[in-house]
């Protein structure tokens, strides 16, 4: 039982190490790569420009249930004014950096994984190499760069939509004065939340995206598979394992910076 | 191997040695590879032919030997030497390994584009000289999965001499295919070997093809290299692994004939 638990732990710890190590290598990979502001171009427009309809859509009933629920609560002790700062501070502290990555891990993130799977199984990475080109600056620098601007981006999308969906609901459909609520919102909001909520972004950019890189490019040494369930099993662990990352480091970040 | 040797020599392995877990696979391979020439390592299936190729293309670290290319080591650690190595040798995958996301002229640019600082101009009138030169030239926008097998197989070739290397790895290029496409890349890779001159190595299980085309050839068994010399000598050699090789055609026919006199079931049964 001991011997199976400290096998295990040791296993954690030896892939915690490793993806360091595949994280800073594909950093370090940066400064002798080729052509890499058209790639980074290329993988902001596959995590940025493909995921808006998925942000925007999630980001606009969020806020919608936010505005109903919101109401209904302050409904109660009479205090409707300040809907405008519920839906703002849930949405820029938390709500928006955690669901804005949650669904880019759901999109770019996945595809992300699958496609270097399959480029792991397809020796297209082997092949790479025997070129003499760098596989992480060819296909993960580019990508986490592209991250660390496209994650804060889209998080700010998805709160404007979703202040946009609690004015809806509590203006529109529940008849809050929209002065009131639009000015509850700009006295709520301090530079400090939206700080946290840009280093929020970031973190999750670089968590995820380079963990769905690890997984899928490591597909090969997947243990319980081979081929095209490798690739399958990769891309489930990226996803799984980004999204309690996410929730995790949004915790850890918060105690922090409350 | 003397001083003298060497300098025809582009390549030379001596004794490498690889193990998986408990599988040995290269057990002390030797070959000499002259420049200029088309060589090819013959062996059955799991002979280590495809780890040999991994190794000199460094997706495989072997455990132990030599590799000598233009007269210089190439040590595990050397990272300059092996740079060097990868950018005069192109590597020819069994599987083509093309990107199948990228177009035909995108992946032949790919290595220029990753590996030079040439304007991007030249790389696209490069890259088009060598899809002309392998007649792929009308397929330039057409994707890997639009192509047939032969032209994927060309246009993986494309890929490889882009860069003008001084050698081209091929890794089992006739595996799968019937023979008359079997004919057609033997033919390819003979012709355009003399035609850009460049040092051609082959792993194949494809006896005759390979007798035809090459310069040399070298039969790789268990690990080990136990022929090398020229077809001529391959033909003429007495060497009891050679003969089993060379004339398992003839084999399969005389099994072939015994079952149909019933003689393999007797003796199975019996």
């Amino acid at each position: 039982m001991l011997r199976t638990v400290g096998r295990y732990s040791l296993s954690i710890v030896h892939e915690l190490g490793d993806f360091a190590l595949f994280t800073g290598q594909s950093f370090r990979s940066a400064l002798g790569a080729r052509r890499l502001g058209r790639r980074i171009v290329r993988a902001g427009f596959e995590q940025g420009v493909r995921c808006l309809p998925v942000i925007v859509i999630v980001g606009m009933f969020t806020g919608l249930v936010l505005g109903l629920q919101g109401y209904y609560v302050l409904n109660r002790f009479g205090s409707e004014s300040l809907l405008g700062t519920l839906v703002s501070l849930s949405l820029i502290r938390e709500l928006g950096p955690a669901l804005a990555a949650l669904m880019l891990v759901g999109q770019a993130g996945s595809a992300l994984a699958a496609e270097l799977g399959i480029q792991r199984n397809t020796e297209q990475i082997a092949a790479l190499e025997t070129m003499g080109v760098s596989s992480h600056a060819y296909l993960v620098t580019p990508r986490l760069l592209a991250a660390l601007v496209v994650y804060p981006m889209q998080t700010a999308l998805f709160v404007t939509v979703g202040l946009w969906g609690g004015s809806l609901s509590g203006s529109v459909l529940l008849g809050l004065e929209p002065g009131v609520y639009w000015s509850s919102v700009e006295h709520a909001v301090k530079s400090q939340d939206v700080r946290e909520c840009i280093i929020k972004a970031v973190t999750f950019g670089l968590l995820t995206i380079s963990l769905c890189a690890y997984h899928g490019f490591n597909a090969h040494r997947c243990s319980s598979a081979t081929g095209a369930r490798a690739v399958s099993a990769s891309t489930t662990r990226a996803v799984v394992q980004s999204s309690i990352i996410v929730l995790a480091a949004d915790y850890i970040i918060t105690s922090f910076l409350v | 191997m003397g001083a003298e040797s060497n300098q025809t020599m582009l390549l030379s392995i001596e004794g490498l040695f690889k193990r998986f877990g408990d599988n040995v696979v290269l057990d002390g391979a030797s070959l000499n590879v002259p420049r200029g020439s088309l060589v090819t390592v013959l062996g059955r299936s799991g002979a280590g032919k495809s780890v040999l190729l991994k190794c000199l293309a460094d997706v495989v670290q072997p455990d132990a030997g030599s590799i000598h290319f233009d007269g210089k080591a190439l040590g595990v650690g050397d990272a300059a030497a092996r740079a060097d190595f990868r950018r005069r040798c192109s590597f020819l995958f069994q599987s083509n390994a093309l990107f199948d996301s990228l177009t035909a002229l995108e992946n032949v640019a790919l290595p220029l584009e990753q590996t030079t600082d040439l304007p991007d101009k030249e790389i696209r009138e490069r890259s088009l000289e060598a899809l002309r030169q392998i007649e792929l030239e009308a397929h330039q926008d057409r994707y890997p999965s639009q192509l047939s097998g032969g032209m994927q197989k060309r246009l993986a070739l494309a890929r490889a001499i882009v860069t003008r290397p001084e050698l081209v790895l091929f890794d089992e290029p006739t595996a799968g295919l019937d023979p008359l496409r079997r004919n057609a890349v033997f033919a390819m890779i003979a012709k355009y070997q003399r035609q850009f001159g460049f040092t051609a190595l082959v792993v194949t299980h494809d006896l005759t093809e390979a007798l035809i085309a090459s310069d040399r050839v070298a039969l790789l068994d268990k690990g080990r290299m136990c022929f090398e010399g020229t077809p001529a000598e391959f033909s003429a050699s007495t060497d009891a692994m050679v003969g089993d090789f060379r004339d398992s055609a003839d084999a399969l026919g005389r099994t072939l004939a015994a079952i149909r006199r019933g003689e393999a079931l007797q003796s199975e049964d019996s």
